[in-house]
């Protein structure tokens, strides 16, 4: 993760126009743990105080998105909301933490062996490697309920496959390079399954929380047993 | 007027990509989830508003495949407004754009015309479909939602109505009509792509592919790569944004389009221009034109207000 210049010297960031309805605001253009933070207070700062017109926000690794009613606001004014809001002492926002559990059994996990032989560890090494991850919410994306976790230690890491395999099941635990996810839908993946979770990232039954994180957040994985595993997936 | 407690239709055929919508599912993109909703909200709330319905009531979008359903029992009115479809019901044969009642023992087929990729078919009364997360949109890659409708399901109209003040013609307006002039704002990634790249972009003609679905149509037309290295993190995407993958092909992403991607986008459509856009015809031409973010905004409040004036008049009634 290479450093950029910008983010050290706290200067403003870049403001780029998105059709006429929402403005990009860059931070940088490296995914980085101290550009990304800026991402996450500009997000914060907006949820405590709106400005009019403002629609939805969507974070990402380095920018952020503000989408905004073009019949009520314009690049211009949201561009000068931003900026105040930039200058604005906002509350240190600490992301919650969040557990999700993991059954690495090997019908669960068919890629753990590939990545324990890549890797030149055992398979109880990789699993070792992987809870000891300091892991957080740096984005979702691609499908609903998808969010992407930095924090894969180095020495597990690995390249995407060079192609996607299709109908992997949900609840899949994926690594690619430094990104983990825990998907939501059985989707194609080019990434490396290396256990299985019952935890719901994406609960539409829950009316109160249908998504576990929050951008920022910070996530732990905790091991279960097979038996755990089935029994929550029964409850 | 009669009123029965549930109308209940018999889908006979359906094409792919015939799926309950509604106004989207909007505020989740920060989630990964897209607003979904229909590929033309215009012609949408057009079929709603005709039938007496707020605008943005569930209803069912039809692609060019079409669809044929069977009145099992009840009674109810409905709307079909978008495109240039083709409209059989009791032994008549009409334009979309049109209100009439569908009564048990008739079949309603609505088959592509001369013009246009989506149609919809609105009822007076309310269809039971799944909600998910807080609206019966359906998301293509995932049939979540009020989901796909296929031969052999059902669809249940509740509380259906008998409005036959309302049978006739609807308006078909100029906004509703394809349109292949896009007004763009270049950007936010127009920084990858070289001046002559960029010039390319506003001055050819390009055409719509085969590759046309519910997240986005491929274009057809000059090569567009980019003229640096594709190392950005991803971030977010809107609907219609033109994005450019690493072999130049650009696609503009549409109502199931993925939140977030790691191609440039050269330009971004103005939101009022897609509605017109998607009723166009793959191999149909297209040519993008450069406005300011200024422009872009002066355009969608006008279009606003045009759409309002003509939703009040189809709301009068014809």
């Amino acid at each position: 993760m290479s450093q950029d210049p910008s983010a050290a010297s706290g200067s403003v960031p870049t403001y780029r126009p998105v059709g006429g309805h929402a403005v990009l605001v860059e931070f940088g253009a490296t995914i980085d743990k101290r550009i990304h933070d800026q991402v996450v207070k500009l997000d914060a700062a907006l949820k405590a105080a709106p400005f009019e017109g403002f629609v939805e926000a969507v974070p990402a690794y380095a920018s952020i998105l503000i989408c905004f009613d073009p019949l009520v606001a314009d690049h211009r004014t949201t561009e000068a909301a931003i900026a105040e809001l930039l200058g604005a002492e906002v509350p240190q926002t600490i992301g919650a933490m969040r557990e999700v559990e993991v059954c690495y059994d090997a019908d669960l996990a068919p890629d753990l062996a590939a990545v324990a032989e890549a890797s030149g560890l055992s398979p109880e090494d990789v699993i070792s490697a992987h809870l000891s991850g300091d892991y957080s919410v740096f984005m979702y994306g691609f499908a609903p309920g998808y969010a992407y976790l930095a924090g894969v230690p180095k020495a597990i890491q690995q390249p995407r496959k060079p192609a996607p395999i299709r109908g992997i099941a949900a609840g899949s635990v994926l690594i690619a390079g430094p990104q983990c996810l825990v998907s939501t839908l059985t989707m194609p993946t080019g990434w490396w399954i290396i256990g299985r979770s019952p935890t719901k990232i994406l609960n539409p039954a829950s009316s109160d929380r249908p998504f576990l994180f929050d951008v920022g957040d910070a996530v732990c994985f905790r091991r279960i047993s097979r038996a755990e595993f089935d029994a929550r997936c029964l409850a | 007027m009669p009123r029965m407690s549930q109308a209940i239709l018999a889908i006979n055929f359906a094409g792919p990509h015939v799926a309950v919508q509604d106004g989207g599912r909007h505020g989740l993109m920060r989630y990964g989830v897209p607003a979904s909703g229909p590929m033309d909200r215009t012609s949408f709330a057009a079929a709603n508003v005709a039938v007496g319905n707020p605008a943005f009531q569930p209803a069912i979008e039809v692609s060019m495949g079409g669809l044929v359903l069977d009145c099992i029992s009840g009674e109810v009115t409905f709307a079909v407004a978008g495109g240039g479809f083709i409209v059989e019901h009791a032994g008549d044969k009409r334009g979309a754009w049109m209100v009439a009642t569908l009564r048990a023992g008739e079949r309603l087929a609505i088959r592509p015309g001369h013009w246009g990729s989506w149609t919809y078919l609105a009822f007076a009364g309310h269809i039971e479909a799944k909600i998910w997360l807080g609206s019966m949109s359906t998301h293509s890659l995932s049939g979540l939602g009020g989901g796909r409708l296929a031969a052999g399901q059902t669809v249940t109209v509740a509380d259906p109505e008998v409005r036959d003040g309302r049978h006739g013609p609807i308006i078909c307006p100029v906004i509703a009509r394809p349109r292949s002039a896009l007004r763009v704002v270049v950007g936010p990634q127009d920084r990858f792509f070289s001046k002559e790249t960029l010039s390319n972009f506003v001055s050819s003609p390009f055409r719509l592919s085969d590759s046309y679905d519910r997240m986005g149509v491929r274009l057809q037309g000059p090569s567009l790569a980019p003229s640096v290295a594709l190392d950005m993190p991803s971030e977010a995407i809107v609907r219609g944004s033109v994005q450019v993958a690493g072999d130049g092909v650009p696609t503009i992403l549409l109502a199931d389009h993925q939140t977030t991607g790691g191609y440039p986008k050269i330009a971004t459509v103005v939101d009022s221009d897609l509605d017109g856009f998607v009723q166009l015809r793959p191999r149909d031409h297209i040519g993008f034109l450069a406005v300011t973010p200024q422009q872009a905004i002066e355009h969608i409040r006008l279009r606003a207000s045009t759409m309002s004036r003509y939703l009040a008049a189809v709301r009068d009634g014809p």
